[in-house]
């Protein structure tokens, strides 16, 4: 195999070593095939709440009624932003390993996916208050809270471990076990952005159509 | 500070001595006892620790290890202990079965439904399951030629969450009860509505912990397989048990997130009032049908598939014969484990779905029948034409081969829904599904102990006790499930408490007098391992293969030392040991030694394990606060872990070549010995090669041996 053939992509690790590239590849394989399990459980709650948001309405109220497509739109915005900043982030660590142009990219994606989890929470706020749709009410909000919930829950924790990398960065700097710290963040952070794309399709744009 | 801020929803009245106290029946003396026998137990393993002075060799050589052999026994070692609560359990319910004629009986309905429900729940989660992972872990690495698996900070993660579970379940006999919703916990009966308190919780959060600990080990596994074989191991060289490990582990990665949603959405509905499955208000509880067997039935095959591994491994080696049919065993393994996520609906024809719907599923589930069809014949033609050794484990393997047929013939109808509507929900199906995982799964787990013993601890069990409790196990579970497909077919509804059709009594006598021979069997197991124990001067086999093994396990000493290999070999072929032992090229000195890392021992998963436990414990008793601590402290160790840098050591190049080259000497200055001299004390795991003996005739033990440079 050439050289370039043994690299992981999107990182450079101690010089273009080949051997720390292999190794790193089997770490980076094993989160791939985290973030598929991950999926699977995500699309258990998609099927949950293609079957419910139908036939779970129990006399409450339906999809049209309760969705905001504007902050749902907005939302989408602010995600799809912060992960354009994360490429960032990993473009300097990449190349330039940068520790304030990596971090200020970091805290440019925590902040719009922090606005993300604002505005969702701020969603569910009205729900509950505007149109008394709390995930009680019934089998279809159930569904909708748990399915929007347990994403948003993965933001948060994106958040929390951004945070944990950012101290990282600052206290060891670039080590290969933080650069690959990294680069298993950006893909979850990338594979929330599809899930989220999901979700914006799915429930909020089919909900309201239909 | 009030009480129920403090302990939740504990009371005295929760432990269930107060039970006897209060309302003293033969049904609160059992559980009584045994919840006595648990705290017991514990108290015993803590005297021991303490008079013995093992704590710290427990928590320095084992608790904090991440070495996959250490964790793969603490695997098994959870297994057993679990497996002598279920099995015990089994002889009560059959117990209760036989005496409760016309509302006889010395159980309550309660603890009846308690009885069933932890059995189920425990053999699954807390047997099956930790004795598969723990005898990949220990094995498969070995096999594939690595010396670890990929991520061993998180196998060990997985083992204490595994660990945690089981606890959750024991805690469960002293405080407070258990579900009566049985290992399926199907709402709405689960639901708060039907069941209030604790016991479904404790399914809950033990069944969590269990299913990530399970997803957790599938991703290491897959991994570990397609990145760490050793140079030459190509996939298609890899021993059988590989893969369907490998295939056990994409059905891990796949099938135990279903399970997590439905445990957290029947959370939901109990402890938020959420409507995933409640009558009424949008609630479907058949959702949570689906999702429990999208997960249960794949589960069938992660158990399976491992046992399955483990005949090919045993049929070939005591037949001393290369597998038959290594590529179609190796197709019929993934075809099922793709199939096996296209039949999870069979587990409910009843429910209302079209008779279209249910054709379809109907007909995949006879399909699955093919694939191990051949299986069954590959297995046959590899004895066919071998010189068979009728070893405790090659025991166990025809047994297998002829019960699971019955057993896979009465699923063939049971996929058919008109035959399933008759027999649905009755003891036919306990019959079937006992029919297929004790002579499968379990007994391919004991098979597993008796052949791969000598590797992990350097002495032989002791093979006239095995045989022994061969001879208790196989006819006990005939004994023990046959009369079941009877009582089935005259109608008896599984999970009965009680009954009044007098011409059960023979059928559920002879099931009882099975479960006597099966506990039998047990005793015998255990015996044989204290024998063993004791006389292990005389079983000791420390050269590595007392049974002309073929993998690459069997080229290492016995116990293998923490690095496994020396130097990672150089793979050629299929059965590269064997084959390596015929060309004269085996316990060859490697050119050169380098220094090997390896992961240091860390307190990480055991506290992670501690604090999981205390998270869920809080969580079944709503103690807020301790749910709040132990999960942020779950977490920190986390955290914090991930600030250390030093993690790994070295072994000096000198330390190896010193131990291997000791080990490489011994094997071969010794004799060697003839298969048929294999279960006397001149084996001392040096196996005479099988292509010196010639091939045809008798082979005289006193055979010339010629040892190899």
């Amino acid at each position: 195999m050439s050289l370039s053939e043994r690299l992981h992509p999107g990182l450079n690790l101690a010089g273009t070593d080949p051997e720390g590239h292999e190794a790193a590849e089997e770490v980076l394989f094993g989160f791939w095939i985290f973030l598929m399990s991950d999926l699977v459980l995500f699309a258990v709650l998609f099927a949950t709440y293609a079957a419910m948001s139908v036939q779970g309405i129990a006399g409450g109220p339906r999809p049209a009624e309760v969705f905001d497509l504007t902050a749902a739109f907005l939302e989408t915005m602010l995600l799809l932003l912060s992960s354009f900043a994360f490429g960032f982030a990993m473009l300097e660590m990449k190349y330039r390993e940068n520790r304030r142009r990596v971090l200020s990219w970091l805290l440019v994606t925590g902040v719009l996916g922090a606005a993300f989890v604002g505005m969702e929470l701020h969603d569910y706020y009205v729900m509950i208050t505007a149109h008394a749709a709390p995930p009680q009410a019934s089998g279809f909000l159930s569904a909708y809270y748990l399915l929007t919930g347990t994403h948003a829950l993965h933001v948060s924790s994106g958040l929390v471990w951004m945070a944990i990398m950012a101290v990282q960065v600052m206290v060891i700097g670039f080590s290969t076990p933080v650069k690959l710290r990294l680069m298993r963040l950006a893909l979850f952070w990338h594979m929330l952005d599809v899930v989220w794309i999901g979700i914006f399709t799915f429930v909020y744009l089919f909900g309201v159509v239909s | 500070m009030n009480w129920e801020l403090i302990f939740g929803q504990i009371k005295w009245n929760s432990f269930v001595f107060s039970g006897a106290i209060e309302n003293p029946s033969l049904s609160e003396f059992i559980a009584s006892g045994a919840g006595f026998i648990a705290v017991l137990g514990a108290l015993a393993a803590v005297i021991l620790l303490t008079v013995k002075g093992w704590w710290v060799p427990l928590w320095r050589d084992w608790l904090t290890s991440v070495d996959h052999k250490k964790v793969g026994i603490m695997y098994i070692a959870i297994a057993l202990v679990m497996f002598a609560r279920a099995v015990i359990e089994a002889a009560l319910i059959r117990a209760q079965q036989l005496s409760a004629y016309d509302g006889g009986g010395f159980l309550s309905a309660d603890h009846f439904g308690q009885l069933f429900s932890t059995h189920g729940t425990i053999m699954i989660f807390f047997v099956a399951m930790p004795f598969i992972t723990g005898l990949m872990n220990y094995v498969m690495p070995l096999q594939i030629g690595a010396r670890d698996v990929s991520f061993p900070l998180l196998n060990a993660i997985s083992l204490m969450l595994t660990m945690a579970g089981a606890i959750l379940i024991m805690v469960s006999l002293v405080v407070g009860q258990f579900s009566t919703g049985g290992w399926s916990a199907y709402p709405p009966f689960t639901g708060i509505e039907f069941s209030p308190g604790e016991g479904v919780d404790y399914w809950i959060w033990a069944v969590s912990l269990g299913s990530i600990g399970s997803t957790l080990t599938g991703l290491n596994f897959a991994v570990t397989i397609y990145k760490k074989r050793c140079p030459g191991m190509t996939l298609f060289r890899m021993p059988l048990f590989c893969w369907t490990t490998l295939c056990t582990s994409i059905l891990m990665i796949f099938a135990m997130a279903p399970l997590t949603a439905a445990t957290i959405m029947l959370a939901l509905d109990r402890y938020a009032g959420f409507h995933f499955f409640t009558n009424g208000d949008g609630g479907n509880m058949m959702n949570y049908a689906n999702l429990f067997w999208l997960f249960g039935h794949p589960e069938v095959y992660i158990l399976i598939l491992p046992a399955f591994g483990v005949w090919s491994e045993v049929v070939a080696t005591f037949a001393s014969k290369r597998i038959y049919g290594y590529t179609s065993l190796v197709y019929a393994t993934m075809c099922i484990a793709v199939l096996s996520f296209a039949v999870w609906l069979h587990h409910f024809f009843t429910m209302g779905q079209s008779a279209n719907v249910n054709a379809v599923f109907g007909i995949a589930t006879m399909v699955i029948g093919v694939p191990t069809g051949v299986k069954v014949y590959d297995w046959l033609l590899t004895m066919v034409g071998g010189r068979i050794r009728f070893t405790t484990p090659m025991l166990f393997h025809i047994n297998f081969l002829l019960t699971f047929i019955l057993g896979g013939m009465t699923g063939v109808l049971l996929a058919n829904p008109g035959v399933d509507f008759q027999v649905h929900n009755t003891l036919f199906l306990v019959a079937h599904f006992h029919n297929m995982i004790i002579p499968g799964v379990l007994f391919g787990m004991f098979a597993a102990v008796q052949f791969w013993f000598p590797k992990v601890f350097g002495f032989r069990l002791h093979e006239g006790l095995g045989r022994a409790s061969f001879w208790c196990f196989a006819p006990g579970f005939l004994l023990a499930f046959f009369p079941l497909y009877w009582l089935g077919m005259m109608g008896a509804t599984r999970r009965t408490y009680m009954w009044s059709d007098p011409s059960y009594l023979p059928w559920l006598a002879l099931a009882m007098a099975g479960a006597a021979l099966i506990l039998a069997g047990f005793a015998l197991m255990v015996a044989q391992i204290v024998v063993s124990v004791r006389r292990r001067e005389q079983l000791a086999a420390p050269l590595g293969d007392p049974w002309d093994g073929r993998a690459l396990e069997w080229s290492i000493p016995s116990p293998p030392p923490e690095w496994n290999f020396a130097v990672l070999p150089q793979v050629t072929a299929r059965d590269p040991f064997y084959e390596a032992k015929k060309a004269g090229i085996a316990y060859r000195s490697p050119a050169a030694y380098e220094d090997i890392e390896v992961p240091r021992n860390t307190a990480t998963a055991p506290l992670i394990g501690l604090f999981a436990c205390a998270w869920a414990f809080a969580l079944v008793w709503h103690i807020w606060w301790l749910v709040v601590v132990s999960f942020v402290l779950m977490w920190v160790v986390v955290i914090v872990r991930s600030f250390q840098t030093d993690t790994e050591e070295t072994v000096p190049a000198a330390t190896v070549k010193a131990a291997n080259e000791a080990f490489l000497a011994a094997a071969r200055a010794a004799p060697g010995v003839a298969r048929d001299r294999e279960m006397t004390s001149e084996n001392r795991g040096r196996a005479l090669p099988e292509g010196l003996e010639g091939r045809s005739g008798p082979v005289s033990s006193r055979a010339p041996v010629e040892v190899l440079p």
